[in-house]
């Protein structure tokens, strides 16, 4: 590997790999409560967050746009359970009501105020800027061992590590309440693991997710991470524990094959230039849930099974 | 009762009236409704201690919200539940609630293992995992109701029958003092009923409680010693002898259930049963 | 606001009120649609349509752009999507058949995994030689600035027949929509209603692409049907409600977007819409917020008045605190919680309500059950005069007194 790859690859890479297992971690619970668009909803939803915290602070300090996002999204989720409730209508057009709303207040408030200083736009909060993310000093392997250069790192690097710590955290200390509440909401309730606040704690962690991978990679992969790597570990075993390391490998994988496919897949077919690494790493993720979906151990569920006995 | 208890404060902040007794589940005029139409009126029920309960009524008599209002699962318009003569939520760790088992997707990645040391929530305690101390309490559980050799077998390849029985190992697991199951016999086969029946007498005569929904009025004889009739509002409670009549029926069901059925029922009073 | 009444008026240029007709009648097209796929339970399936358009927008593009040199010709463009949109939603279908994955995994899948194809087709656009990219990303977030004459007319055509097909399919679809079994005994395929439905849904997903872009089209199928949700229970009422406001806000957020550059029209639509929506749900005479939470509270207070007589006139002791503020408040308790004169009366009386209606329950068991407000309203409200009279003839006194 030549120093080129050092500079101008490994750090994007590992940014959309950290990106992609905090996504997918997370998305594991919310594809098993069939919640897996609440992961869409909050994934729209960070752009008015984000765009609300600059105008209160007037920065896009990350600190400011971890809290604006975490807001919006719990703002969504409450109007969303309110709408559900008053509405007596199904969750999904009470989601649909919410976050195009807060998603157009983000996009109108973006064009009225000035943001030219800064990087924010709506395409850029949809598909990001992976390629972006290069790390100058790291002139080559050795550099990795050069504080001076490891200074230079883009800074959504430590900072996705340390969400993909904090999540896993969340996730390893409060399993048993995650895992109760998600299969059975009322014993939940009964022997009082709090399935309420666990639910809305999810949230939380949805929206730190969100907002930490969609500064670096935008919206789109997002909501692809969430959603295709644990569904296709939901066909590939029937034990939780097992589902999660699933979902780990096929964003790992998404992640890599992606990038590697968007930055030379074009050069290889004789083309000049590079495509959408973002794009690319939500299709193989696309690609993957595809294969699992046709050869999975596990695709046909039980009551599949059972149709066609 | 070792010393009188004045005054308690429920878990939503009304002064309650001062205990009854310390029966296992004493509620007083719980109301509670779905918009405006009430599903519960006004009901009262002292449950004995050491008793098992049959709870009985037509479709939409509200039996399950009964057993939701009184565990905080659904709100209630009004009325004031005491478990054991504290609030509910002080003695959470006695009672144990056996949901529907249409209630939970079974396509849920777990074992019947997993399930029922779901039930040792408590025993295990806040951010510690379970142990080989704890699988090995949830197997003698799933032994208990003869499904040893099924633990690893995912919750959705078990027959209706078999996942019944998890749910009750998993309510074993509690050790609980109070035993609350929802139409635990639903869609059960008849060997399953035998062996549920058959641990919740054991249970009984351990000097525990247990209270079912229960649908199939054939069997309320055999099963129980004490019946709570009820559509909406309370119709009947006590002792099943002398509570389960024909007329008690008739009122509870209406002419939903055909004369000659209720007298069949009622014909089925043998001095045996009516301890 | 000069300028916005020229507007509102269609006095802003031929191209401004024909934006503004088209779009008023894609909302009402949109609104349509939605209200029978919102009683389907399917809304968020338009969503993955939406962005599922994508990646059919762009290999349109990249066809008519190496054939022509230009790859903006609308139909061509609406052809593409249609095709991608199409391919998706039977992907949903798919996996939702063939697979344990539930409905929102595979919505959630396509549209994120198609949205991200499309955005690597995007970026081979912006390396093709051919200028005349700029067109294609204003579909994102929709614009109607600088839209061609022939762009808005074949949007007004295209909303115009679809929802002339609505109008025409608004039988079945209703069948569908209530009663899936009743429908199909009626001989109504409820496969080829769905078809349909699922089909006219994408093709005003299409052609609301420009106009409202494809992250926010989703909103004028789904919240004028839940905003009209709040007027009426009745289907039909229904779906005329959601399109005269899918129509409004579509016709008040193209008409604020000509106003000036920073106005993009999808998020004015929507907003608009939202603020429709917010209207209906706290002010809605039926199920609006303010109507139901004084409801609620009348009920609750029927409730606890009803059970605070009745434990006065057996002399039981009340210890509900909001039980005893509601007999205090109507007078029939003095402060100290002895009963008054007024109490004692209305304990009185509805104890003899609860006679009546205990001997009605006995009398007529099943009606009883079926009752409405069972228990808590005062029969002489709930039944007919004479049944109330047979009820009190039979009444012995010695049961009133109870």
């Amino acid at each position: 590997m030549s120093s080129e790859f050092v500079q101008l690859s490994l750090v994007p890479m590992l940014i959309g790999t950290l990106a992609s297992v905090t996504c997918a971690l997370v998305g594991n619970f919310l594809v098993l409560r069939r919640q897996s668009l609440i992961g869409d909803a909050v994934a729209h939803v960070a752009l008015p967050g984000i765009v609300g915290a600059f105008l209160v602070t007037g920065t896009l300090a990350a600190s400011a746009m971890l809290i604006g996002a975490a807001l919006a999204a719990i703002i969504a989720v409450l109007l969303i359970e309110l709408i559900r409730k008053i509405g007596k209508v199904e969750p999904g057009a009470a989601m649909g009501v919410v976050f195009t709303t807060l998603f157009a207040a983000g996009v109108l408030l973006l064009e009225r105020t000035d943001t030219s200083k800064v990087h924010l736009d709506v395409e850029h909060a949809l598909y990001g800027n992976l390629e972006s993310l290069i790390w100058l000093a790291g002139e080559s392997w050795s550099s990795l061992a050069d504080p001076a250069a490891l200074a230079e790192l883009p800074a959504q690097l430590p900072r996705l590590a340390i969400v993909l710590l904090v999540i896993a955290g969340f996730i390893t200390i409060f399993w048993k309440e995650l895992v109760i509440s998600t299969f059975d909401a009322a014993f939940a309730e009964s022997i009082g693991a709090r399935p309420g606040l666990t639910s809305y704690a999810l949230i939380v962690m949805v929206a730190v997710a969100a907002v930490a991978a969609f500064d670096a990679v935008g919206s789109i992969i997002v909501i692809a991470m969430f959603i295709c790597p644990p569904a296709a570990a939901r066909l590939m075993t029937d034990r939780m524990g097992p589902q999660m390391a699933w979902s780990v490998l096929f964003a790992v994988l998404s992640a890599v094959l992606g990038y590697v496919l968007a930055g030379y897949g074009p050069l290889w077919l004789g083309a000049r230039s590079s495509v959408s690494a973002a794009g690319m790493i939500a299709t193989v993720s696309g690609l993957i849930l595809f294969s699992c979906c046709l050869f999975g151990p596990r695709r046909r569920g039980v009551k599949i099974a059972a149709n066609q006995a | 009762m070792t010393e009188p208890a004045p005054q308690l404060v429920t878990h939503n902040g009304r002064t309650l009236a001062p205990a009854p007794s310390d029966s296992p589940l004493a509620i007083t005029g719980m109301t509670v409704s779905y918009g405006e139409k009430p599903v519960l009126f006004s009901v009262d029920f002292v449950t004995p201690a050491g008793s098992m309960v049959a709870i009985v009524g037509p479709n939409g008599a509200g039996k399950s919200t009964l057993i939701k209002a009184a565990l905080g699962i659904v709100p209630r318009v009004s009325g004031e539940v005491t478990a054991f003569g504290r609030p509910y939520i002080e003695v959470r760790h006695r009672i144990a609630y056996v949901p529907q088992r249409a209630s939970v997707d079974w396509e849920f990645p777990a074992t019947a293992l997993d399930v029922v040391i779901m039930g040792l929530y408590r025993e295990i305690g806040f951010l510690r995992f379970a142990g080989r101390r704890h699988r090995q309490k949830a197997l003698e559980c799933l032994e208990r109701v003869g499904m040893a050799s099924f633990a690893h077998r995912q919750i959705g390849q078990l027959s209706g029958g078999q996942q019944q029985r998890v749910f009750l190992a998993r309510a074993l697991a509690q050790d609980a003092d109070l035993y609350i199951m929802d139409e635990p016999f639903a869609g059960v086969d008849a060997a399953t009923e035998r062996a549920i029946v058959s641990v919740l007498k054991d249970l009984n005569a351990q000097g525990r409680t247990v209270i079912c929904v229960h649908h199939d009025l054939s069997t309320v004889r055999d099963y129980f010693d004490q019946v709570l009739l009820l559509n909406v509002r309370r119709i009947a409670a006590g002792p099943v002898a002398t509570t389960f009549t024909a007329e008690n029926l008739q009122a509870t069901y209406g002419g939903r259930l055909a004369a000659t059925q209720v007298e069949a029922l009622a014909s089925t009073v043998t001095p045996a049963n009516a301890s | 606001m000069n300028a916005f009444l020229t507007a509102l008026l269609l006095q802003a240029g031929y191209n401004t009120a024909l934006v503004s007709i088209g779009a008023a009648v894609l909302g009402a097209s949109a609104g349509a649609i939605g209200t029978f796929v919102l009683l389907r339970k399917r809304s968020l399936v338009s969503d993955a349509i939406s962005h599922a358009t994508l990646p059919g927008l762009g290999l349109a593009f990249i066809v008519m752009a190496s054939l022509t040199g230009d790859g903006r010709w609308i139909a061509g463009l609406m052809i593409g999507a249609a095709a991608s949109a199409g391919l998706g939603l039977i992907l949903v279908e798919w996996i939702g058949r063939r697979t344990r994955l539930t409905e929102d995994a595979a919505i959630g899948a396509v549209l994120s995994v198609f949205f991200g194809f499309g955005i690597v087709l995007l970026t081979v656009i912006q390396s093709l030689e051919t200028g005349r990219q700029a067109g294609i990303s204003s579909y994102l977030v929709g614009s109607t600035a600088g839209m061609l004459r022939s762009e808005a007319e074949t949007i007004a055509v295209a909303a115009l027949l679809s929802g002339a097909a609505i109008f025409m399919l608004r039988r079945p679809f209703t069948l569908v929509c209530f009663d899936q079994e009743y429908a199909a005994v009626r001989g109504i395929s409820v496969r080829a209603t769905d078809l349909a439905m699922m089909g006219l849904l994408l093709a005003i997903t299409v052609i609301g692409l420009k106009v409202a872009g494809l992250v926010l089209i989703v909103a004028l199928t789904i919240i004028p049907p839940v905003a009209a949700r709040f007027w009426t229970d009745r289907p039909e009422p229904m779906v005329l409600i959601a399109a005269a406001l899918g129509a409004v806000a579509a016709y008040l957020g193209a008409v604020i977007s000509s106003l000036d550059r920073g106005l993009p029209t999808g998020a004015l639509i929507v907003l608009v819409a939202f603020v429709l929506f917010l209207a209906s749900m706290l002010l809605s005479p039926r199920r609006g917020l303010l109507a139901s939470a004084l409801k609620r509270l009348a009920f609750q207070t029927e409730v606890h008045k009803r059970q605070g007589l009745i434990a006065l006139a057996r002399g039981e002791a009340i210890y509900d605190a909001f039980t005893l503020r509601v007999l205090k408040r109507k007078g029939f308790i003095r402060a100290d919680g002895v009963a008054t004169l007024a109490g004692r009366g209305a304990a009185a009386e509805v104890m003899r309500d609860e006679a009546r209606w205990s001997l009605y329950r006995k009398l007529f068991p099943d009606e009883a059950a079926n009752a409405p407000h069972h228990g808590v309203t005062p029969i002489a409200e709930t039944l007919p005069a004479d049944i109330v009279a047979e009820l009190d003839r039979r009444l012995v006194p010695h049961e009133v007194a109870s």
